[in-house]
């Protein structure tokens, strides 16, 4: 199964990745690659197979809804690229 | 023999007999780093002076811990507070988490002394440290090869004497594979028995936390000290841990060894092949029972995997974008483009490619052919292990295909990269506890054999390495460096 260009841009859009033309290039004959070679499971008839999502058993695990302490506000905002007035700042949406 | 060549237990007997203070300890790893650094290049972060406050308040005031005035480096996807956690990746260049992992934690408790924060491919994604933002390690076996990866910095680290043990991650095989072409005992313990809470998430299904040391002592040391339930970690199982360090004997009378035919085959070189099967027969000479089994479903370990981890790594590394820590573009004037743009500047080409595939197998149109099969597949792999270990204890493979290849050696041709975590893939894919341990070399290089457990069994893991190193000293070798005399 070959990946053309324009599926590798689609992909690229869900992803939230701008790539160059180059890249385009380069992902879709990797993942092209990858995909022929992943094809090999089609040998394998799994009809009736229950899928393994988590190796432990599938349990919502819950906690009392207790506050806890939380790391500083300003420890927590010096971390990210542009903050004002102690809030994350981005660019206008609406 | 200097400090930096002694195991955790020799150096803890001179802690604790005053022959040597933590502080002594930790200048004699700093001048050590600064010897060999250059040529190994395992270190992201150094932290020194942390290092040297951390010796001299245990100094100060010294605790009866088994890692205490320990020097040790942590990869650097485990959180540390306040000192700089990047990933190897650009896009967390400057991330300096707020909180400990729970790990980080745990060492910290110990009194141990972190000596950095070291080096592996970007987001732990690849078997070579090649895709890292920064550098590749070197091996210090042989500088011009790779150290492996994803735990490169850690395996080389520990194989250089730049830090008295490593913690690591480990996917599909990111700690036994470092181990083995460094000539290091790597355990990657059962999914679930040492806390995730903190490691940054790559493949949540199969990551584990584990630990490279010099023998196998050190290692079950270091596991008594990160193992047990963690309430920060949804996956962490609630289970009581035994001592991994009481009644190591290597008495493995009547254990009953299987080794799948299907991992000494094929892709694994003749040479590596004869050096498991010779251990093997050496096993058998210490009293264990030991036959051939047969894996059938092992050749589709390695394409399941490769939907698996580029799914769930597509969906966890959706959280970087830009906003609230990592890199960003302050260009972009609309958000679309902020995003598109800073993952586009911040990551590297491997961390590209798996999102994308990952956004590819999960999409509706292939979901059912891709992801659904695989995860169908994973049981399938998973019922094989279950069935062989109703007759037996432990399973041996070799631990790769080959010892450490070149730098650049498979520059252009990822399919046969990737290829490099055939042997260890399965053990992640199917939970289970996996342990390289040197067992000889090939051509000066070392090699590695694998040791799989049924799951939390990895004092059986432990007992059956420990049986192999009093025979052979293997893990005594030390790989000869610059400043070495």
């Amino acid at each position: 199964m070959a990946l053309t260009i324009k599926e590798v841009e689609h992909l690229a859009i869900l992803s939230r990745i701008a790539l160059t033309d180059e890249e385009k290039e380069l992902f879709a004959g990797q993942m092209s690659d990858i995909l022929k070679y992943a094809d090999k499971l089609n040998q394998l008839n799994t009809d009736n197979i229950e899928p393994m999502v988590y190796i432990l058993p599938a349990l919502n695990v819950f906690r009392e809804d207790e506050v806890i302490p939380a790391p500083p506000r300003e420890e927590l905002l010096a971390n990210a690229s542009v903050a004002e007035d102690g809030y994350f700042k981005v660019p206008k949406i609406l | 023999m200097q400090l930096y060549d002694m195991t955790i237990s020799e150096l803890s007997t001179l802690i604790k007999e005053r022959k040597v203070s933590a502080q002594e300890l930790t200048r004699a790893y700093l001048q050590r780093i600064d010897e060999v650094e250059k040529q190994v290049g395992a270190f992201i972060t150094r932290t020194d002076e942390l290092a040297l406050q951390q010796a001299g308040d245990f100094d100060n005031n010294p605790v009866d811990k088994p890692l205490a005035g320990i020097p040790y480096g942590l990869k650097d996807n485990i959180c540390t507070r306040g000192v700089r956690t990047t990933c190897a990746s650009k896009m967390l260049a400057d991330f300096v988490p707020t909180y400990n992992a729970r790990v980080a934690a745990c060492l910290q408790a110990q009194q141990g002394i972190l000596l950095g924060k070291l080096n592996m491919d970007e987001f732990a994604m690849g078997c070579s440290t090649e895709s890292s933002a920064f550098q590749t390690t070197s091996n210090p076996w042989d500088l011009q090869r790779v150290a492996g990866g994803s735990s490169g910095g850690s395996a080389a680290a520990v194989a250089a004497g730049e830090v008295a043990y490593a913690l690591g991650t480990d996917t599909g095989g990111s700690i036994r594979q470092p181990a083995a072409y460094c000539g290091l005992t790597g355990l990657k313990p059962t999914y679930g028995l040492v806390s995730r809470f903190g490691a940054i998430a790559n493949t949540s299904s199969l990551d584990q936390v584990g630990v490279i040391t010099r023998d196998v002592r050190d290692c079950a040391l270091v596991l008594n000290a990160i193992a047990g339930y963690d309430p920060q970690d949804g996956t962490s199982a609630n289970i009581d841990v035994p001592d991994y360090t009481a009644d190591l004997s290597g008495d493995i009378k009547g254990l009953r060894i299987a080794y799948p035919r299907e991992y000494f085959r094929d892709n694994t070189d003749t040479a590596m092949v004869e050096q498991v099967k010779r251990a093997l027969h050496e096993y058998e000479q210490l009293g264990a029972i030991v036959e051939e089994v047969s894996l059938p479903y092992s050749e589709y370990a390695l394409p399941a995997y490769y939907i698996i981890s580029r799914a769930e790594a597509s969906t966890n590394l959706a959280r970087y974008d830009g906003v609230q820590f990592g890199l960003r573009d302050l260009q972009a004037d609309n958000i679309a483009d902020l995003y598109a743009n800073s993952r586009a500047v911040g990551f590297g080409n491997e961390v590209k490619l798996r999102i994308l595939f990952g956004s590819y197998v999960l999409s509706a149109d292939s979901y059912e052919n891709y992801y659904l099969k695989a995860m169908k597949v994973r049981r399938l792999i998973h019922d094989d292990f279950t069935r062989v270990f109703e007759n037996f204890d432990i399973i041996i493979t070799p631990t790769t295909p080959t010892t450490a290849f070149h730098r650049d050696e498979f520059r252009g041709d990822l399919l046969s990269l990737y290829r490099n975590d055939i042997l260890t893939v399965p053990v992640n894919m199917a939970g289970l506890p996996g342990m390289s341990v040197p067992c000889g070399f090939i051509d000066g290089l070392p090699a590695g054999m694998q040791l799989i457990g049924k799951p939390f069994h990895e004092k059986m893991l432990l007992n059956t390495a420990l049986a192999y190193e009093q025979v052979h000293d293997y893990y005594k070798a030390r790989p000869i460096l610059g400043g070495d005399k």
